[in-house]
């Protein structure tokens, strides 16, 4: 049953850049868009939150698989020429998830206190010098979980690329081990879950360094988390009532048991 | 022939993708979602258990299921399950691999919410000394699972735009009739934009109504 399993691996690995190159992309797409459309979507210009907002429901509201039969098989109509599927994939991935960075962005900077928007404009700051020196900076902080979150989501959606035929990790299996071998199809989706699996860590691991970085740049500690899993927190968590020592946890369990 | 958009075919396409796709997608999602959200509050508890052993699987089973393809885990399920002699239909597999997944979320969801009731409903449950299982069903879970159901919610919300996946395994949602119709006729311009359109009016009525149960929740608080 797993004699195979290294040609498994290298065969999946093929697809492995692909899918990474895409992820990649997707990321840094996602990142810019989040920032200029969640910063639009605060703007003082009401045409520039109507934009933005527009942007943002129009690609949040939809299907990535809609998107994606849109951008390739309908837009060509539209324009005339065809995309390269994996292009396609990549800017449907940008867009689909820029939209719902754009509302991370949003509420990390509305969530800075008051206080420090007030002391800008008591120290005379420029509107831009706010954002860049003061409220960026502290928003950064907030930013970073969720946005770990989302990029996880965003390297789960590249699997979609499968379906507009971009030979990335998902299309190796489907489309070359299982016709192969498909009696040992547990396998091949094992090891192409632990590939995924392997990504998501890698991720978590580098968000979780950004997150530092963001907290140490404005003299913060970062949160503590136990482990690269733990995106919501993580670990066991004892009961609330255990947590307290020697108060009515102990006597519950002498009195209970 | 080479308009841009020819409403005659858009119309001529419609039925089709309402009457058979529009129907697939809501019920995939109302049954995955009821699915999700038992199997996620089992497992919500299950995280909690004093056996170490038995929440530290629980950990791992949502941690590698939440950071897996959806996709590939609707393979998986359908060319291992009739491996194992479980014949499901495509549909009840989509269903099945959905509510697992979703369940996974739900769990994390179900784990905010149960945190979030006071330390001292527990300790008065405790002075009362109601046993474990009046704990949680009379005091914590009433007090919690209101104030998740936004957050529930905004997951079926997610679960009914990844309904297109199922067209992989060969069940026909809302872009699966239309990427059918398309493909028939070689135009794609108005199927895919009708589903899209489709898609739009369904997750913006859907997030009308939780945002209507956050209102509510807010105020039974």
């Amino acid at each position: 049953m797993f004699e195979n399993v290294p040609e498994y691996i290298s065969t999946a690995a093929d697809g492995l850049w692909i899918t990474v190159g895409a992820t990649v992309a997707g990321i840094a797409i996602a990142a810019v868009l989040s920032f200029v459309f969640g910063l639009a979507m605060l703007s003082r210009l009401k045409t520039v939150r109507v934009i933005a907002r527009i942007y943002v429901e129009i690609w949040r509201g939809t299907s990535e698989v809609v998107q994606l039969y849109w951008v390739m098989f309908a837009l060509p109509i539209l324009l005339g020429y065809r995309l390269v599927p994996l292009l396609v994939g990549i800017l449907v991935l940008g867009l689909n998830f820029g939209a719902y960075g754009a509302e991370i962005v949003r509420g990390a900077v509305q969530s800075v206190p008051r206080a420090q928007y007030e002391g800008t404009i008591a120290l005379s700051m420029t509107p831009a010098q706010r954002m860049r020196r003061v409220i960026l900076p502290q928003a950064l902080v907030e930013m970073v979980p969720p946005f770990n979150n989302l990029f996880i989501q965003l390297l789960k959606g590249s699997a979609l690329l499968t379906i507009i035929g971009v030979s990335e990790l998902t299309h190796q299996g489907k489309e070359v081990l299982i016709p192969r071998n498909v009696s040992e199809a547990a396998t091949i989706w094992t090891v192409i879950l632990l590939f995924y699996l392997l990504l998501a860590i890698l991720i978590t691991m580098g968000m979780r360094w950004l997150e530092r970085r963001a907290a140490a740049l404005v003299g913060r500690q970062p949160t503590k988390r136990d482990s690269v899993f733990a995106r919501f927190g993580g670990g066991k968590d004892p009961l609330p009532a255990e947590q307290s020592k020697g108060g009515l946890a102990d006597l519950r369990r002498k009195g209970g048991e | 022939m080479n308009d841009v958009w020819q409403w005659d075919y858009a119309f001529e396409v419609l039925p089709g993708i309402v009457g058979g796709g529009l129907w697939m997608t809501i019920k995939v999602t109302v049954l995955a979602s009821i699915l999700a959200y038992v199997i996620g509050l089992g497992l919500a508890l299950l995280r909690r258990s004093d056996l170490r052993i038995v929440s530290m699987v629980a950990w791992a089973v949502i941690e590698f299921i939440r950071s897996t393809p959806l996709l590939v885990q609707l393979f998986f399920a359908f060319y291992v399950l009739p491996d194992i002699g479980l014949l499901f239909d495509p549909v009840t597999t989509g269903v099945v691999v959905f509510g697992l997944h979703y369940a996974t979320y739900a769990a994390e969801v179900y784990r905010a919410g149960i945190e979030a009731v006071p330390r001292g409903q527990w300790e008065a449950a405790t002075a009362l000394s109601l046993p474990r299982s009046r704990t949680w069903t009379k005091v914590i879970l009433p007090q919690a699972i209101p104030r998740v159901l936004p957050a529930l919610g905004n997951y079926t919300i997610s679960m009914l735009k990844e309904t297109p996946l199922l067209l992989t395994i060969g069940v026909l949602d809302i872009v699966g009739v239309a990427a059918e119709e398309g493909s028939q006729a070689f135009r794609y311009v108005e199927p895919i934009t009708i589903a899209g359109v489709l898609f739009l009016i369904l997750s913006y009525s859907a997030s009308l109504l939780t945002r209507w149960m956050e209102r509510r929740v807010g105020i039974a608080r």
